[in-house]
């Protein structure tokens, strides 16, 4: 049986739908995805509008308690009823769903409802590669209502653009811009610095630099990232207008033209955009993000040679994803045999998308929990590790384990060996096959399909 | 130490701990009665805070929104004896350091000069200025000497045993020689010497059947094989030393990892070191307000530890430690950014310990590390190949083994207690 139809779709995308054709030809299959335009949103498509609604109450709601608890201050310091009134008032809030909480759970069941449904998956894994390359994270909870929209507005419509449009959209995301403080950041001698005594925070500048740009690997200094940094002043969002979102604010900006790794860039929002030009085109940038896609698309320890394939072609494009993309699937290295591990979120939608439409849907978030790699929690800006030795400790696997024994609970009623078959089709080894077979009972058969080698391999 | 499988049915039911916390736990084999406890703090420390150098007359011109109030006052600093004063979150700490069991390193950091969490954090787990294959407490297991008497029952927790899986079986000779508990192994741990890990999950479990077929199929993958024999037996190790974690819910749960800890380390047999880690010490922004949730978890941590120890708390050495420290000045957001030098925790009733050991580098002008972070005097390598000199035998070979390159860092003397 020939290996590359399924091989193509287990290591550029999600592994095989129950229902999906085996490509005859798989590197058209994989690059005709690349010139695809992405399906409809299913239900309502997340927007930095309604995030930044919800966090315009929220932030409403937070001052109008404040108030409350201020006038409520004498009665509760009389004993007795004055304390249970504003405990009494308190609850009856919390109670009400928290609305950023309702559109984060929303947005992240239709993100991984698409992963598993999608027919053009190897867009949806560009995807995920990138949201995860710009990381921002409900670890910080004020940004919880925005990351949808931050993957559909700043990431999705890039993946096949040019870097520098991307790294431009993550930029002046009101996610990105709250989730490393740079709203916060002032320039000490700007208007407001002056007046308030406040600074810069360095944050936002320090990240871009090392994880979304050149890396550490160019020998930027401290100077490099405080100049960033004062650059990157006035960078904030707003609430008003039609269109909340990012604004520019002059009067927090560290006024001046300002020098970073031998540049010179001008004063104002057009320093900002200068050196996101710089950096989005810098050979180091190139570099990293050639290894981290062939880290990510190929092997743990990514082959020089393939690192430099793609480094040439963003070198020789400008920066342009989707020919790096194109590149990926044309490695030699891209079609030796599978050795990445599924993340378990990868392992969950292949497991979906394996067993088909299921009813209710599965409540994602709580296992991405158990497993470990909640949708949109990384723990820190640099995002999920996706290398085998960060996901497969003895307990890990464990978990991977169990939770297969309760998903293969399911009612399912197709055979599990056919199921198999379809999944897995050439890379299923006779031994997993076997046991299959002989399984005492649909459940452990489910199970020890789910569980097996292949099956977690990507 | 075989348990029956049917022993772990006992774990259904407990609650996921470890979300609720930001803290794991790892532990290894040594030949030896002595324990030691490493705990990284991630996310960097601000050192000046928590051990606030109050005596110094530059402190207040470059942060003084951020020093808690003076000894002596409401909610104000503990005195540790005129110059530095500890954060009065940290009662439990304070009780340590009066009893002679708590020494604190100022102006500490380790020898790489980068301001990025992600590498100082990597470099301070592999103990050396670049990236290894092994973490440096992975290291120390394997060249610590070994005790004239090591202890009863120390057979079955013993260096190397129990890992391999050559059998396909559950019924190996005993437990791997390290367990983690929490889904993932620290880098300080992670090496040659096998490492097993287990932590409180809330799916249901299969059969014992199921799992030897489950592990049938895995045996010949190099990868998943070896850890679904040692997760197997994990569970079923771990239950003992775990059996109240869940009781306790999610409330200070480092503290409660802590008490898994010390039950583990203070076993007869059980195992000598362990490594830690906490997180949540990134103060860029309200930093007064948000130390003391981190603060009070490590401090309830040491305090529960010691208790857990019993009479092996005589024999033990904590390490305390963060990638780097922060700004000296306040920044723009009430916070302090990425910085140099911050301070070190050596607690334990082997520490020779109620000082402050520093060379003060000062914070006035001109003193300062790049005119912004607290100025490094004193390496981390040297705190941690005193303590493994002193406490745990090695001889300056094996140091240089544990931390390769690190001739110029000289072992600090004094650390542990005579005898």
């Amino acid at each position: 049986m020939e290996t590359q139809p399924i091989h193509a779709m287990t290591r550029f995308g999600f592994g095989r739908a129950a229902s999906e054709p085996l490509p005859t030809d798989p590197t058209a299959w994989l690059l005709n995805q690349l010139r695809q335009a992405d399906a409809p949103w299913r239900g309502t498509e997340p927007s930095t509008q309604i995030g930044m609604e919800i966090e315009r109450a929220l932030r409403e709601r937070r001052q109008a308690r404040k108030e409350a608890q201020a006038n409520d201050q004498p009665r509760v310091n009389r004993p007795g009823e004055g304390a249970g009134m504003v405990a009494v008032t308190n609850a009856g809030q919390a109670g009400e769903k928290n609305p950023a909480r309702m559109l984060f759970q929303d947005n992240a069941r239709s993100a991984m409802g698409r992963a598993v449904e999608t027919t053009t998956p190897f867009r949806e894994r560009l995807v995920w590669f990138w949201t995860n390359h710009f990381t921002v994270s409900i670890r910080r909870p004020i940004v919880a209502p925005l990351v949808g929209a931050f993957v559909q507005e700043a990431i999705r419509p890039h993946i096949t653009g040019r870097f520098q449009d991307m790294l431009f959209a993550v930029m002046r995301h009101p996610a990105m811009i709250l989730y490393l403080d740079n709203q916060a950041s002032i320039g000490p001698n700007s208007l407001a610095g002056q007046r308030r005594d406040k600074g810069l925070n360095e944050n936002l500048a320090r990240e871009c630099l090392e994880l979304h740009t050149v890396s550490p690997a160019s020998g930027y200094t401290q100077a490099d990232v405080t100049a960033f940094a004062r650059i990157l002043t006035g960078w904030s969002i707003g609430f008003q207008g039609i269109s909340p979102g990012f604004v520019f604010r002059p009067n927090i900006h560290e006024p001046g033209a300002q020098t970073m790794m031998g540049r010179t860039f001008s004063d104002g929002e057009q320093g900002g955009i200068e050196a996101l030009a710089f950096l989005a085109n810098h050979p180091w940038t190139y570099r990293h993000l050639a290894t981290q896609l062939v880290t990510h698309f190929v092997a743990d320890r990514p082959p020089p040679a393939a690192v430099a394939a793609i480094e040439g072609i963003l070198r020789d494009s400008g920066g342009d994803l989707g020919a790096a993309a194109a590149g990926l699937t044309r490695l030699p290295d891209a079609w030796t045999p599978l050795t990445k591990y599924r993340t378990p979120q990868e392992l969950v939608v292949a497991t979906f998308r394996a067993l088909g439409p299921v009813e209710p849907a599965p409540p994602y978030q709580l296992i991405l929990n158990g497993l470990g790699q909640p949708l949109w929690g990384a723990p820190a800006p640099n995002g999920w590790p996706d290398q085998a030795a960060d996901w497969t400790s003895p307990e890990a696997m464990m978990r991977r384990i169990d939770w297969a024994f309760g998903v293969a609970q399911r009612p399912i009623t197709r055979e599990p060996l056919a199921i198999a078959d379809d999944a897995l089709g050439a890379l299923l080894t006779p031994e997993t096959r076997q046991a299959v077979a002989r399984a005492g009972d649909r459940r452990e058969a489910l199970t020890l399909l789910l569980t097996s080698p292949e099956f977690q391999r990507r | 130490m075989h348990h029956p499988l049917s022993r772990r049915s006992t774990l259904l039911g407990l609650t996921s701990l470890m979300s609720a916390g930001g803290g794991t736990l790892a532990v290894a084999a040594a030949p030896t009665e002595q324990r030691f406890v490493v705990i990284l703090l991630r996310g960097a420390m601000d050192g000046l805070t928590v051990v606030a150098p109050y005596g110094d007359p530059g402190l207040a011109a470059l942060r003084a929104p951020l020093i808690p109030p003076q000894p002596g006052q409401e909610r104000g600093m503990f005195d540790l004896g005129g110059n530095f004063g500890l954060h009065p979150a940290m009662s439990g700490a304070h009780d340590l350091y009066k009893a002679n069991e708590l020494l604190l390193v100022h102006a500490a950091a380790g020898p790489y000069r980068v301001r990025s969490h992600f590498e100082a954090q990597d470099l301070l787990e592999y103990g050396a200025e670049h990236s290894l294959n092994s973490g440096w407490l992975n290291r120390a297991a394997g060249v610590i000497p070994a005790a004239r008497d090591p202890g009863p029952g120390v057979g079955s927790f013993a260096r190397g045993r129990g890992a391999a899986v050559e059998d396909g079986t559950l019924s190996g000779p005993g437990m791997a020689a390290a367990i983690a508990i929490g889904q993932n192994i620290p880098l300080s741990l992670r090496g040659p010497a096998p490492v097993s890990n287990w932590a409180p999950h809330t799916f249901g479990e299969p059969q014992a059947a199921l799992y030897q077929q489950i592990l049938a199929l895995h045996q010949r993958d190099p990868i998943s094989g070896p850890a679904i024999a040692n997760g197997l037996r994990a569970r079923g190790f771990s239950e003992e030393a775990t059996r109240d974690m869940a009781k306790h819910g999610g409330r200070f749960a480092f503290a409660k990892l802590a008490q898994a800890a010390g039950r583990l380390l203070g076993a007869a047999g059980g195992p000598r070191l362990a490594a830690m880690e906490l997180g949540g010490w990134d103060t860029h922004t309200g930093q007064m307000a948000r130390l003391n949730g981190p603060l009070t978890e490590l401090d309830s941590g040491l305090t529960a530890l010691k208790t857990e120890m019993g009479e092996a708390w005589k024999k033990t050495v904590v390490l305390v430690m963060t990638e780097f420290g922060r700004t000296a000045r306040i920044n723009g957001t009430n916070g302090t950014d990425h910085g140099t030098a911050s301070v070190a925790f050596v607690a334990g009733g082997a520490v020779a310990g109620g000082r402050v050991v520093a060379n003060w580098p000062g914070l006035s002008r001109g003193q300062l590390y790049e005119d912004r972070d607290l100025a490094p005097t004193t390496d981390l390598r040297s705190v941690a190949k005193g303590i493994l000199a002193a406490h745990l035998g090695l001889n300056a070979g094996a140091l240089a083994t544990v931390f390769p390159g690190s001739e110029a860092a000289r072992p600090l003397n004094g650390l542990v207690r005579a005898g």
